[in-house]
């Protein structure tokens, strides 16, 4: 069972069900998942099982789209923003193999989008799901190292210390400098951590017309937010949050208002940044749509 | 008697079972949409075609199964015995899925474990067979999922429904949750739905 699935010496996946799973362990990932949507941002327990690939690779999430596809849908798997890092490709090819599904890079095409990271610039639309990878699902973890206790504390709704800790942040910094796992309030209910997703995705959660699923495998937890659900990213009156702000466009396709990675160009520190997202690049760039380094090049 | 209780189950159990929960995830996730219920059953009299498919697709002998006056029986629980395996629950609060034929005069909603505070998803799904989704009183149904306010008309509804729904509503996080199957398909009442009548 724990063979990787790119090492060389990795025997074949002998005999396995459709989509790997066996039917029990999807009945019971399935089960996990309705209690999860009809509990807003509430931590669902379940029995995660070994996956062919290692638990940084995102084996909740793996598991979470194993136990909903099926032969109409359409997958892509995104990795940061992109659809051709190893991590994306290898879960991709491992849905082909075992699903028999077709996959995408295209996100208005896609019916199930697997991340890690980030959700599509592309708006997403009633009738998507996207299923997060999500290491540690726990909000209070870092504050409340005891499960016994920080189940408590969402049972009573006891997120003080939550506030406290942003609030450490703002004495400090001046500012929340959380920037990645931004805990939201789901619902006006439970503090849920949106994975380690950028806070500048975290408005995209709010009353998203997509179905969101989060499996955390090592974990052992699924989560849900329905679509049209309110999302809200916690924070202080006189210090309201707000998103990562790019002062430029994307070099290559001008995008503004979307989420850029910094990519160094040479050795002599020149560098550019360009869209997180690959497939929204591409798109735009198809589109006629041109960024500086772009035009310096037709330019030249 | 045997033979009754060994035909009639999933004819692609892998597909049919991934077919009916999409209906169910859509339906959790929409609540008032109504989807279809593609995969065929040939379930004993009394258990509908449809509400023997959501069995089927979230029932095993993880799942203690409750069954109504209306279901009880050997014929009903062999049936879903040699098809999921589930054991029949010994009370309502012991179940993880109560199916129920005679939904009009089902047992309060009270009755049926509730989850706990530190564990909500420790609760009973309700499987309701309902003659229709759109021919009774309209309800007007609010909250996640319902992208401001959705209708559903299910006929017939447990007594006092909306008063009993209301208690379901403040016992957040904890609560049941409901499934809804009818000849037209499927709806979903997950326990953040709240519900109103509208008012001619
Ligand atoms: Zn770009």
């Amino acid at each position: 069972m724990s063979t990787s699935l790119k090492g060389e010496n990795a025997p074949e996946i002998a005999a396995y069900n459709f989509a790997y799973l066996d039917e029990q362990t999807k009945r019971m990932i399935r089960r996990a998942i309705l209690k999860g949507i009809a509990i807003p941002g509430y931590q669902v327990p379940f029995a995660s099982r070994e996956m062919p690939m290692p638990y940084g690779w995102g084996t909740g999430g793996v598991q979470v789209t194993a136990a909903i596809i099926g032969p109409e849908d359409v997958l892509k798997v995104i990795d940061q923003g992109a659809d051709d890092t190893t991590n994306a490709v290898s879960i991709r090819n491992f849905f082909r193999k075992v699903a028999d599904v077709e996959t995408t890079t295209e996100t208005a095409r896609a019916t199930i989008i697997q991340t890690r990271h980030r959700i599509p610039e592309t708006p997403l639309r009633e009738g998507q799901t996207l299923v997060y990878q999500v290491p540690i699902p726990e909000p209070l973890r870092f504050l409340e190292p005891r499960e016994t206790e920080t189940r408590k504390m969402h049972a009573l709704e006891e997120y003080g210390l939550m506030h406290v800790k942003l609030y450490e942040d703002i004495a400090r910094h001046g500012h929340i400098a959380t920037t990645y796992a931004y805990p939201v309030k789901v619902e006006g209910r439970y503090v849920m951590d949106p994975s380690p997703t950028p806070k500048f995705d975290n408005p995209k959660m709010h009353m998203s017309p997509a179905l969101q699923l989060f499996g955390a495998g090592r974990e052992k937890r699924i989560y849900a937010i329905p679509p049209f659900t309110e999302v809200v990213s916690l924070d202080f009156e006189d210090h309201p949050f707000e998103i990562q702000k790019f002062d430029r466009p994307c070099a290559l396709c001008g995008a503004e208002q979307v989420y850029l990675d910094e990519v160094l160009l040479d050795d002599r520190g020149g560098r550019m940044f360009v869209c997180s997202d690959t497939d929204h690049c591409e798109t735009r760039r198809a589109a006629g749509h041109v960024g500086e380094l772009g035009a310096k090049e037709a330019a030249q | 008697m045997l033979s009754e209780q060994i035909i009639g189950g999933f004819s692609s159990p892998v597909f049919d079972a991934q077919s009916t929960f999409r209906a169910l995830m859509d339906a959790f996730a929409r609540p008032g949409s109504i989807h279809a219920i593609k995969a065929g059953t040939q379930p004993p009299p009394s258990l509908s075609a449809g509400a023997a498919a959501v069995a089927l697709t979230l029932c095993d002998n993880d799942t203690p199964l409750w069954l109504d006056a209306a279901l009880q029986g050997a014929v009903v629980s062999g049936w879903l015995g040699f098809h999921s395996g589930a054991a029949v629950a010994a009370t309502p609060a012991d179940a993880h899925f109560a199916l129920v034929a005679d939904t009009a005069n089902l047992i309060a909603l009270d009755n049926f474990a509730q989850g706990t505070q530190e564990y909500p998803d420790r609760s009973t799904t309700l499987v309701l067979q309902v003659a229709s989704l759109t021919s009774g009183e309209p309800l007007v149904l609010e909250g996640p999922g319902t992208n401001g306010m959705a209708s559903l008309a299910p006929t017939p509804l447990p007594r006092h429904f909306i008063e009993q729904w209301k208690q379901n509503n403040a016992r957040f996080p904890r609560g049941v949750d409901l499934v809804l199957v009818a000849p037209e398909g499927v709806a979903c009442l997950p326990r953040t739905t709240r519900i109103g009548i509208v008012r001619a």
